[in-house]
């Protein structure tokens, strides 16, 4: 399994695996070292990277991932009423949900493809966002959301003897503290997240995956060339299904509270945001759109007036007066005008996303290099 | 169904119209297997829907398409495939955004692994076998050096021997051509009569569409003439040349 991996993917994995393991130390300095943000970072880079397996490989453009983030947090939440507070359950029986709640819905809306798929999903993710707020409250806890309760069975924890904390239990990997904003919660998300990311490398370089960029390039080909594209599209479906459900089961392993506004079109849009940002289609992108928003959401959504006030302090007052005006747009409530902005601008300039801009800062500097190398041979043959 | 023992493609009265016009009827056509059968007619005649009808791309109003015992009109179209009917379109079908090599190698799997295979942690790289069938089939098309590059950026007439060189890889029972060298320049129409007569040695059936009389005639065993959606004369290629109603309907057309 592990091997016939390329030496560039093997780089880029440890690579990849360092950088995520060291987030605490070199976010330090960017004021995001904080166990809670990190955390954010993983769980949606796990989402951001799954969705890429469906949209960047086939093109099919889903407007409802964050249904199966919901449902993972519920179902998440239910094992640690009911059983254990022990995340691997929890996320087990998540992965389980999302999956078949994934088969369902993707086997109803891949009879359609586009914007009809787009609208299927969508409006399946709508549904499931009003029938948890409504008929579905017994299981949801309606608008205050899905939380752990004192009178919990917890059936397995009180059958072995877990020693009972005061006030609220806290969930644990085997005994560690996952939950709230503590370390050893970032690095299960991280360990998960470099998983999630390996996998991601072997789809994309497997046969599989080459039948979904085929699937992406010319369905009707694949057709004719023998295939039957419906299975290679559910199964990616269900995959990133799955990968939205585990992003789901992790919110809930670091902080035990499912609310249904997760499964809002808002979260689904925010995941194809991520995508197309960071870059549809590559391995890394995805990670870095999911970073960079959840990053700069922190930071932006932190602005208020008078941190503005403070920000502009060493302007006149009548200037600072029309600055501040003119920010507070852009900060606190309307940080999405901000993500806004910046999406249109990567768009028109950049359609590949953040790594289309790599990849052209590569090039010229493999093209400077190149001629350099010329230049130089050009000398070594006059001599 | 004695007589036909050796027929492995059988149309049997189709009847196609497309609003009110008449784009097919009552064709019926036998290909015998290992021949070359070719079917030419002026534009128009509704060759390439004859050929659509085949692989399942339209269905026929009336009558059926049975290959090999199977009535293909009543199957899907990667059935068909899997069947051994494989198919060069009129404007190069290829994936684009995909290299040649990866383009050759896609209906490679098929052929090997079926209609559907779930191998999502199994590296590409470890498909040595298809890949080094896929880089002959390039090289006997002459495309191999530029196996690495975006299929995209072929010209017309290599995309046309990609897309050969994807339907051979499977070595399809039934070969189904609509003008092969349609776009081509003399020296690589010659290249690719060359390639398909090393296939009739293989004992390939064909069935080609092509406007190119010197592509037809070097080629076929057999000819069938559509002209108006009928079939209108059919035989070897000299019954054909000196049928006077072929050369009413099409050479004398063809002459202008």
């Amino acid at each position: 399994m592990f091997g016939n991996m390329t030496g560039k993917d093997w780089l880029l994995f440890i690579g990849f695996t360092i950088v995520v393991l060291t987030a605490p130390i070199w976010l330090t300095p960017l004021g995001a070292a904080y166990p809670a943000l990190m955390q954010k970072f993983c769980i949606f880079a796990i989402f951001a990277i799954g969705f890429n397996i469906l949209f960047g490989l086939t093109g099919y453009l889903s407007f409802g991932h964050a249904a199966f983030l919901g449902v993972g947090s519920y179902a998440g939440v239910w094992m640690f009423k009911l059983f254990s507070m022990n995340v691997v359950i929890s996320t087990v029986f998540a992965l389980i949900c999302s999956g078949l709640f994934a088969l369902v819905i993707g086997y109803i809306s891949l009879r359609r493809s586009g914007i009809y798929f787009s609208i299927l999903t969508l409006a399946f993710a709508q549904m499931m966002y009003n029938v948890a707020y409504s008929v579905l409250t017994p299981i949801t806890n309606g608008e205050t959301g899905l939380q752990l309760s004192l009178s919990d069975p917890r059936h397995l924890d009180r059958a072995l003897g877990v020693s009972e904390s005061i006030g609220l239990p806290r969930t644990s990997f085997f005994g560690i503290d996952i939950s709230g904003g503590g370390m050893p919660g970032f690095y299960f998300c991280a360990v998960l997240l470099i998983i999630c990311f390996f996998l991601s490398i072997r789809i994309f370089r497997s046969p599989f995956g080459m039948m979904l960029r085929a699937i992406k390039s010319n369905q009707m080909r694949m057709k004719y060339t023998g295939f039957n594209p419906k299975p290679y599209l559910l199964a990616a479906f269900v995959i990133s299904g799955l990968y939205a459900g585990l992003a789901g089961a992790l919110m809930v392993a670091t902080d035990p509270l499912a609310g249904a506004e997760r499964m809002q079109w808002t979260a689904s849009g925010e995941v194809v945001l991520m995508t197309i940002l960071g870059g549809v289609g590559t391995l890394v992108g995805p990670v870095i759109g999911a970073t960079l928003i959840k990053y700069f959401e922190n930071i932006f959504s932190a602005f208020n007036e008078n941190a503005l006030n403070v920000t502009f302090s060493f302007l006149p007052a009548d200037i600072r007066e029309l600055i501040v005006e003119l920010a507070s747009l852009f900060v606190g409530e309307g940080w999405f005008l901000t993500l806004g902005l910046v999406f249109m601008i990567v768009v028109i300039f950049l359609p590949g996303g953040i790594m289309e801009g790599v990849g052209r800062i590569k090039a010229l500097f493999s093209r400077k290099k190149t001629q350099d190398d010329a230049a130089q041979g050009s000398v070594v043959a006059a001599e | 169904m004695e007589t036909n023992n050796n027929v492995v493609l059988h149309v049997a009265d189709v009847n196609k119209s497309f609003g009110g016009l008449k784009a097919l009827t009552d064709v019926d056509l036998s290909v015998r297997e290992g021949t070359v059968h070719a079917i030419i007619g002026p534009n128009g005649a509704g060759k390439s829907t004859l050929l659509n009808v085949c692989i399942g791309r339209i269905p026929p109003d009336t009558g059926h398409v049975i290959f090999d015992g199977t009535t293909l009109d009543e199957i899907t179209p990667h059935e068909i495939n899997q069947l051994g009917v494989s198919r060069v379109f009129q404007t190069p079908e290829i994936f684009a955004d995909l290299s040649l090599l990866e383009n050759v190698m896609i209906p490679a799997f098929a052929r090997r692994d079926g209609a559907f295979k779930f191998n999502p942690i199994r590296a590409l790289a470890a498909e040595a076998e298809i890949r080094e069938q896929a880089e002959s089939h390039l090289e006997d098309v002459g495309l191999y050096a530029k196996r690495h590059t975006e299929a995209a950026s072929l010209s017309r007439g290599d995309k046309r021997r990609l897309e050969m060189a994807m339907s051979l890889i499977q070595s399809p029972r039934l070969l189904l051509l609509d003008e092969p060298t349609a776009g081509m320049a003399r020296h690589d129409t010659n290249t690719t009569i060359e390639l398909l007569k090393t296939l009739k040695d293989r004992g390939m059936t064909k069935v080609i569409i092509e406007h190119d009389m010197h592509v037809v005639f070097s080629l076929a065993d057999r000819i069938s003439v559509l002209a108006q959606g009928r079939i209108i004369a059919e035989g070897t290629p000299d019954e054909v040349r000196n049928s006077p109603k072929v050369k009413e309907a099409y050479l004398g057309e063809s002459q202008e």
